[in-house]
């Protein structure tokens, strides 16, 4: 097969399958954005990159596959019931991996802080909490084994057809849980007490301290927020995908580049550069050698590396001073 | 003593957190091909008990000694007063009797003494192949990432990339690949050493180029994200690379000056030897180069970006040529792990290769030569052991958990290592005390 043949071919299944691999490139960007919010927002306040972030979005899944899983046992739920089991999946997961993202906070990073570490410092403790959960997933709920939740949603349930091309319900509604979950979160960022702490932490830590912001309790409710909207994701996810107990690292990295791409430090960045990449690794699976979708991959590390080299604010531009 | 204030509930309640944590953490190994949700229908006992102690044993147990470290920590605490005293300091440390000359040179003389002679100690093949390719290797390795993370200050995690970089293109430039060698002419092993470092010193100059241009965390996740593609390209494309089961057949080292020709064949002990030249090589050239004008520099850019550049230090070049050193080394590590053990596979160069790597550096003391050196032997030497033999119930799959476990405690407890370079030491302490009180600091760990 000639080269350029590879690329016209490619090209060709696109425009055949093209709303097929719009609507996965959708539902993959809405779970990218949403771990990227989390990425952002510690950005945005503490100035440094969460790397045990992908690890609280694995928690999330884990404890929303068990929590179907225990409801469901082998049966498939329908109508209302399903509706109720995604809703209770995505509380549990949130307050499981919101639960996880604040311990880590608590154990890694804030000893750090009272002692004014240096920055490597905080690098590589969170390297540690990353491989610590990582590694005890592994050894509770197994290696390498992908566990799907029991089936809320039949496999491949079509909701309803464009075209020829069946968009199914899993797709619409990692789509609108996605978009309900961000526009809370930017509307936690923006108009509330709450996010009006976390805009001045993130400004200026020391005048908003003088102003009366509890920065200890700012922290923590940054990383509730970021780690309940990465557990929500977590168990979308394992929905269509499954979970293994290192498919944080993966994501994390794919969610930390759409942060980089919209600007990180900016919430709105954050969930444009999310379904940018979603739309991007969807688009690229065509043109993968020999099939091999490890290559979608390295197109988004390419991504990456060009964003870093020609924009390195994003998008939307870095917004390390002011959150939202 | 009162036992229901408000701070000694959340103490008991850190303190039966901590005994889960041990509790989950000694229990069962994961498995590979088990129903995970046996985890939660299954039943509160185990067929097979895990350090001595079955599930409920050990649930029981951690749990009554979190209560009793909660008694004794209260107690303690209402009668600090009392128990508080004043230790002596210990008078003669180690690194005081360093501190002089002849006592140094007298220590470099019996360790060059003993390693020599260690191939006519151990007598058991397998030792002697573990010490050859788990810690003499290693602290090749170690000593190369020391150059990147503790002289400049830069967090490489994509080490493992520059190991397989070196490793496969042996392969390739001896022809043991499915790709054939360049010009269908493959060449003997040794000769491979100055190709698979320049093509890793390529690599890690052209990473290093535009990411180093950024603030440095970011570097940590693009070497990251480097070291996940080189480990999915090599185990994936298996008409280039050999995929999963890699090559077999990479041909031993074979030294031929003409008048003297040598060859390494199935013994350890000359391995043993060609590992020992190199770490004195390195060794010696690495703290050639930390007083050296280069290494200066490094630590200059390293303490202070802006006042290094201020002087005239062009921070890019010399953070590539830090990144290119290390990649080099890296390299390095990867022809002679090539050549020695002869049979290469993906599963040697997985991206968490970086961390053990990193942990080598770390536990020792991030830019202390000599601690990185011997914190590869401890490090490697325990891992080792833990691996080959398992006692007390480990298992093999835990070695991350204890490596996670102890990066977040050195941090926090130790952060310049067991040997820590004086240099850097007294960086940290005046980094931690200068800026005290300014919060925004505090906060961000940043530099003013």
């Amino acid at each position: 097969m000639g080269f350029a043949h590879f690329w016209l071919s490619g090209f060709d299944q696109i425009r055949t399958g093209f709303w097929a691999y719009l609507a996965v490139g959708l539902e993959n960007g809405s779970l990218y954005a949403m771990i990227a919010v989390g990425y952002t927002l510690v950005y945005g306040v503490l100035g440094l990159i969460n790397f045990a972030h992908g690890e609280v979005f694995m928690c999330g899944g884990f404890a929303a596959v068990f929590l179907t899983h225990g409801i469901l046992g082998e049966t498939v739920a329908t109508g209302w019931a399903s509706v109720g089991l995604v809703l209770a999946g995505i509380v549990v997961a949130g307050s499981i991996s919101a639960l996880v993202a604040t311990g880590v906070e608590q154990i890694a990073y804030r000893p750090l802080r009272r002692r004014n570490a240096p920055k490597l410092a905080y690098l590589i403790s969170a390297i540690g909490a990353s491989y610590f959960l990582q590694t005890i997933a592994g050894k509770e709920f197994g290696y390498g084994q992908n566990i799907f939740p029991a089936q809320v949603f039949p496999a491949g349930q079509t909701l309803f057809f464009i075209g020829k091309t069946p968009i199914h319900t899993i797709q619409v509604v990692c789509l609108v849980a996605g978009a309900i979950m961000f526009i809370a979160a930017d509307r936690i960022v923006r108009s509330t007490r709450l996010g009006r702490g976390i805009r001045a932490v993130a400004q200026d830590s020391e005048t908003s301290a003088l102003m009366g912001v509890n920065i200890d309790r700012t922290i923590t409710l940054t990383f509730i927020i970021g780690g309940s909207l990465a557990g929500a994701a977590g168990f979308l996810y394992s929905l269509q995908n499954g979970i293994v107990q290192n498919s944080g690292t993966e994501l994390g990295i794919y969610a930390f580049t759409a942060a980089v791409l919209g600007g990180i430090g900016n919430l709105r960045g954050a969930a444009l550069g999310g379904l940018l990449i979603g739309l991007f690794g969807s688009f690229s699976v065509p043109f993968a050698f020999e099939g091999n979708i490890s290559w979608t991959e390295i197109y988004t590390f390419l991504i990456l590396v060009l964003v870093l080299i020609l924009r390195p604010t994003g998008i939307l531009g870095e917004k390390s001073g002011r959150t939202a | 003593m009162s036992l229901v204030t408000r701070s000694a509930l959340k103490r008991l309640l850190v303190s039966l957190a901590v005994g889960a944590l041990v509790a989950v953490m000694t229990g069962a190994p994961g498995g590979y091909g088990v129903p995970a949700y046996t985890g939660v229908h299954g039943s509160f006992f185990e067929h097979v008990s895990y350090f001595g102690l079955f599930r409920t044993q050990r649930w029981f147990l951690f749990l009554t000694l979190a209560v009793l470290a909660w008694l004794l920590l209260s107690f303690y605490k209402a009668h600090a007063h009392v128990v508080q005293r004043r230790l002596e300091p210990v008078t003669i440390l180690p690194s005081r009797l360093m501190a002089r000359r002849t006592n140094r040179w007298v220590l470099i003389a019996v360790v060059v003494v003993v390693t020599l002679f260690i191939p006519k100690f151990v007598h058991q093949q397998f030792w002697m192949y573990l010490i050859v390719e788990q810690i003499g290797v290693w602290i090749l390795l170690a000593l190369g990432l020391n150059v990147v993370v503790g002289f400049a200050g830069l967090l490489d995690l994509g080490f493992a990339a520059f190991y397989a970089i070196g490793a496969y293109s042996t392969a390739w430039f001896t022809g043991v690949l499915p790709t054939p060698a360049p010009f269908n002419h493959p060449i003997p092993t040794l000769w491979c050493i100055p190709i698979g470092v320049a093509l890793a010193m390529i690599f890690g100059i052209i990473l290093g180029i535009p990411t180093l241009r950024l603030r440095g965390d970011y570097l940590a996740i693009v070497t990251l994200g480097f070291a996940l593609i080189i480990d999915d390209f090599v185990g994936t494309q298996s008409g280039v690379t050999g995929g999963g089961e890699g090559s077999l057949t990479v041909p031993k080292f074979d030294l031929n000056a003409g008048f003297f020709h040598y060859r390494w064949g199935i013994s350890p002990t000359p391995y043993y030897y060609l590992c020992f030249i190199f770490v004195v090589i390195f060794l010696v050239a690495f703290t050639a180069l930390e007083y050296s004008r280069v290494g200066r520099a490094w630590v200059a850019i390293r303490e202070d970006e802006v006042a290094a550049e201020s002087i005239g230090i062009n921070p890019l070049k010399y953070k590539v040529s830090a990144f290119a050193v290390g990649a080099a080394s890296g390299g390095f590590g990867g022809v002679l792990t090539a050549g020695l053990i002869g049979n290469i596979n993906p599963t040697l160069f997985q991206y968490q290769v970086s961390v053990n790597v990193l942990i080598l550096v770390i536990f020792g003391g991030m830019g202390s030569i000599w601690g990185v050196a011997i914190g590869a032997i401890i490090v490697q030497f325990v891992t080792s052991y833990l691996d080959n033999y398992q006692p007390w119930g480990y298992q093999l799959n835990d070695l991350y958990m204890y490596i996670g476990a102890l990066l977040i405690i050195m941090m926090i407890f130790r952060p310049a290592g067991i040997l820590p370079s004086r240099r850097r030491q007294r960086e940290i302490h005046d980094f931690e005390t200068a800026h005290e009180g300014h919060l925004d600091e505090v906060l961000t760990g940043d530099e003013p």
